[in-house]
């Protein structure tokens, strides 16, 4: 990938995400998960601290964590272990968060990377973990105190730690797209960044070209969107250019993103960092997990956005990196094959092109989620057997498909109501080319004379004339005869 | 014989029967408890209405047929277990306005057997303590001797039963809780195995140490409360899904013939009161005759017990009180000018010397840097001796030992002086990292305090102990001795 650094100087990235799964009830409490409840409604006395509750591990939780750990080809620890991290805050009622430390129930994955030109890098996994999500500490609206909302206290969140194997910010935005397919896909997490759901820490770096050793990392917390991911890591990694450069040292620390400046500012420095003196939590037992367990989740995973990409370039002849614009979430991959079903394997490129192109752009232009989109499959579908078989033109279609979205009608409704059929008929199309050579003489004597460039000019008027419908195939070649006096 | 001196089972006979009515009972109970409280302090909040209202539903439902062996017999539950709509203090200063809005799984499982709550008793402050000196809420007072410690934590349990204020009370046992007081106040005391009895309601203090148990002048009474108390609970995650035997039907065939019983060597070694270990030789002798073979064992690493433990539970306890921050409950420090603030004033005010002293230690050995040459060790050593006991119980069925190495000594005397209090615990403790049962009897007096032998068995052996301690009182009368002050 290319990079945004001044020449010499590479940075190195490694991305901490935090995955909200998506369990009904809390990881240790049965309290409820959904989100944008009243505050404190969703918190019991086991999400409040109270003295003498007891933590009781949520199955769910764990099936779910196996599963991610199997899709990234990870070892599933046979008996991972349950930790208290201990600090003091308001939004953490025991004063200690349950998380997992020394044996995570995740060990060693890996994800394979795709990028727009179609080259590939595979970024590692360390380890991802279970632990509970904190609460919510509200800073406005109190009068010098802060509310606080425990609502989100013990979602159960899966942290997924990533190797420092990544180059750039594109990269790290690359690999965080992908973690985000794959959770979605696993049906782990709902992946809304908005809410929270989904949300990375990254670990940033910089180093001379060629040296082997990090440089001093700081990590800046919290960014919740892509787009955020990646100017935060790029400012992030230029200022440590400018401070180094200026003579001064990197201090290990943590930075928060403002999106609103585009600047990451320091929030603690190490010295500052809390000793969270990890322990294993003695109120959860070892999580021992049966292979048998493990055997039944590898059954249940679906077909995975590699595996899919795959199948893709194959079936459809699709470009490794159409198929992972097409694979990059369960809903668009499965409402492309059924595009595909309806138009058949042949236009198979056709229908990526829609989906990928006119589809997509309207969805994103309109900022609607798929299930929300006014054209579904079959009606794509429709319109593209109608450019298949030559009713319409391809640039018609476009209009066609402009006013499906906007009326929800077929494709064929709207071609008979604005009479927009395709003329195929060669005597049609002679008659309109006649006419145009026959009002436009000067422009037929100086094509005649070498002026190629006209053709255009031909191809334009005639269209006009037949109001687009002219078949562009029979066109341009009875033109190419009418123009040549053949 | 006056109702305060019957056993649980000539009670359970006599509600049954219907020679008295739990409301008469509750009555006599609530009475003794008024009257004895200023000297003894053995509680911290006396529920007199809600006794009352439990006497008469328990009457209610005798009189339409139920027969549960406890139903309408009056308890005491230690105040580290939440009771709904009751004040819940651990003693502490911190807890001393909380009212916990839910019942311990204890508590829950207590009132379905029927029994009566008659109030909360007194205890160190989170049970950290081994003379219940440390108490919020005062000392309690010993009756054998009021000027002498009745023992802790669970000091308010022991004295309230010693002192038959109440036939039986729940008790809370981390390093000896409950066995130390049963020693110092004469009465019998169960700690059942790591996991029996839900903790779920109990307020943590040690939770891998932390096990609920009962107190009450014999071993066939204890046996009744046990049975009621414990089984699995799935609030529990470290409760243990096994059957609850039949303990008090048990001990009708009890016997120790052919019952091979391990003499813990180091348990008899220096620091122990040469009076103590005669009466703890004369309880040998009576088991011996009752058809126990007696084979000197040796567990080479229980001396390592008290620092294994005193690394191990402030460890626990300083995550444990986290809690206890002044933001949802408990004591909150007045004007807090800050978030730091309030954090350190509420704790600092809300925290009495012993606790804040174990907190510290506990941060200190969880500390980077710290962690692998204490905690981490700690855990090591706590394997060893569990390791030992393991390899000694395949030779022996039981282990005797003395409960306490003193009997109790003048309140005021050790306080000041940490190191020689936790001495005390140093019989009891190793039952508790190795998540064992064990048990203390009454076995005799020295210079007239009461003395307490310990039998500690293996993982679910609480049919065992109770049934060899059944025999041994069946043979003996110190666990029916009451103070002349309290007869």
């Amino acid at each position: 990938m290319s990079s945004v650094l001044p020449n010499g100087w590479e940075m190195v990235v490694g991305l901490e995400i935090h995955a909200q799964l998506a369990t009904h009830s809390k990881i240790f409490s049965s309290a409820a998960t959904a989100y944008g409840a009243e505050p404190n409604t969703q918190a019991c006395l086991v999400d409040l601290g109270f003295p003498g509750v007891l933590p009781v591990l949520n199955r769910q939780a764990v099936g779910f964590a196996i599963k991610f750990g199997l899709a990234v080809g990870a070892s599933i620890t046979d008996r991972s272990v349950f930790a208290r991290k201990n600090y003091f805050y308001p939004d953490l009622p025991k004063g200690y968060q349950i998380s997992q430390y020394e044996l995570p129930i995740v060990a060693k994955g890996q994800l394979v990377v795709t990028f727009e030109d179609g080259s590939q890098k595979t970024i590692g996994i360390t380890r991802a973990h279970l632990e509970e999500d904190a609460g919510k500490s509200l800073h406005e609206g109190f009068k010098g105190q802060s509310g606080i909302d425990l609502n989100r206290a013990g979602t159960p969140l899966l942290e997924i730690v990533s190797e420092p194997d990544m180059r750039s910010a594109a990269e790290a935005v690359a690999y965080l797209k992908k973690v985000h397919t794959l959770v979605r896909y696993l049906e782990i997490c709902d992946g809304n960044m908005q809410e929270g759901s989904f949300r990375c820490d990254a670990n940033v770096s910089v180093r001379k070209v060629g040296q082997s050793a990090f440089g001093t990392r700081c990590e800046i917390k919290n960014v919740n969107s892509f787009r955020y991911v990646e100017k935060a890591i790029n400012y992030e990694a230029l200022r440590q250019i400018e401070v180094i450069e200026g003579g001064g040292t990197i201090v290990q620390e943590t930075r928060l993103y403002d999106a609103q400046k585009d600047e990451t500012r320091s929030m603690r420095s190490k010295e500052d960092a809390n000793d969270y003196r990890y322990f294993p939590d003695p109120d959860l037992l070892p999580v021992a997990i049966d292979p048998s367990w493990i055997e039944d989740v590898r059954a249940s995973l679906p077909e995975l956005p590699d595996a899919k990409a795959a199948r893709f370039q194959q079936e459809f002849e699709l470009s490794a990196y159409d198929a992972l614009v097409l694979t990059a979430s369960r809903e668009l991959a499965s409402f492309y094959e059924q595009v595909v079903d309806g138009v058949g394997r042949a236009g198979a490129k056709l229908a990526a092109n829609w989906v990928m192109g006119d589809f997509l752009g309207f969805l994103n232009r309109d900022g609607l989620e798929l299930a929300q989109a006014p054209v579904n499959a079959q009606a794509l579908a429709g319109l593209i057997n109608r450019i298949q078989d030559q009713t319409i033109s391809g640039k018609l279609a476009k209009t066609v498909f402009e006013s499906m979205w906007s009326t929800q009608k077929s494709a064929d409704v709207i071609i008979d109501e604005q009479g927009l059929r395709q003329v195929t008929d060669s005597s049609a199309i002679e008659a309109a080319i006649d006419a145009v050579m026959t009002a436009n003489p000067k422009q037929l004597a100086d094509f005649r004379s070498g002026k190629d460039k006209l053709f255009g000019f031909f191809v334009g008027q005639v269209m006009k004339a037949t109001g687009g419908k002219a078949n562009p195939e029979m066109l341009n070649d009875l033109l190419k005869q009418k123009l040549s006096g053949q | 014989m006056s109702l305060h001196t019957k056993s649980i089972a000539e009670l359970s006979k006599g509600l049954a029967n219907k020679e008295f009515s739990s409301v008469e009972l509750t009555e006599h109970v609530l009475n003794r408890i008024q009257t004895h409280q200023p000297s003894l302090n053995a509680y911290v909040t006396v529920t007199r209405d809600r006794a009352l209202a439990d006497a008469k539903r328990a009457d209610e439902r005798r009189a339409a047929g139920e027969s549960l062996p406890l139903l309408g017999v009056p308890i005491a539950q230690k105040d580290i277990f939440c009771t709904d709509g009751i004040l819940t203090t651990c003693s502490s200063k911190m807890l001393a306005n909380f009212v916990a809005p839910y019942d311990a799984t204890v508590v829950a499982k207590l009132s379905a057997a029927g029994t009566v709550l008659t109030g909360k008793t007194n205890m160190d402050e989170f049970a950290m303590g081994s003379s219940n000196e440390t108490s919020y809420y005062g000392p309690v007072a010993n009756p054998w001797d009021i000027a002498r410690v009745p023992g802790g934590s669970s000091g308010g349990s022991a004295a309230a039963v010693a002192a038959r204020l109440v036939p039986a009370a729940t008790a809370t046992d981390t390093g000896g809780s409950i066995r130390q007081p049963a020693a110092f106040v004469g009465v019998s005391g169960i700690k059942p195995t790591y996991g029996r009895v839900s903790r779920y309601g109990m307020i943590a203090f040690a939770s891998s140490l932390d096990q609920a148990g009962v107190l009450a002048p014999s071993a066939l009474d204890c046996a009744y409360l046990l049975e009621a108390m414990s089984g699995f609970d799935p609030n529990d995650s470290t409760s243990v899904a096994q059957p609850v035997p039949n303990y008090v039907e048990s001990l009708s065939q009890a016997s120790l013939k052919g019952v091979r019983v391990g003499i813990l060597k180091e348990f008899f070694a220096e620091g122990l009161d040469p009076a103590i270990g005669a009466l703890v030789h004369e309880a040998m002798d009576v088991m011996k005759a009752q058809g126990a073979t007696l084979v000197d064992v040796s567990c080479p690493s229980l001396p390592l017990s008290v620092p294994t433990y005193y690394v191990v539970a402030p460890a626990e306890c300083s995550s444990n009180l986290s809690r206890f921050d002044g933001v949802r409950f408990g004591h909150r420090c007045k004007d807090p000018k800050d978030l730091v603030d309030l954090y350190k004033r509420s704790r600092a005010e809300g925290f009495g010397a012993e606790v804040k002293r174990r907190i510290l230690t506990g941060t200190y050995v969880l500390s980077a840097g710290y962690y692998d040459a204490y905690y981490l060790k700690a855990q090591r050593v706590r394997r060893l001796i569990a390791n030992d006991f393991a390899k000694a119980f395949e030779s022996v069925d039981m282990l005797l030992s003395p409960t306490a190495p003193t009997t109790a000594f003048k309140i005021g005397t050790k306080h000041e002086d940490p190191v020689t209090m936790y001495l005390n615990d140093i019989y009891t403790i190793g039952a508790n990292l190795a998540g064992l049962p064990a048990l203390s009897i009454p076995c005799g007096f020295a210079n007239g305090l009461p003395a307490g032998v310990q039998l500690i068995g293996s993982h679910f052996s609480e049919s065992a102990l109770l049934s060899a301690a059944h025999v041994y009182q069946r043979e003996t009368n110190f666990h029916l001795q009451v103070p002349a002050a309290f007869s």
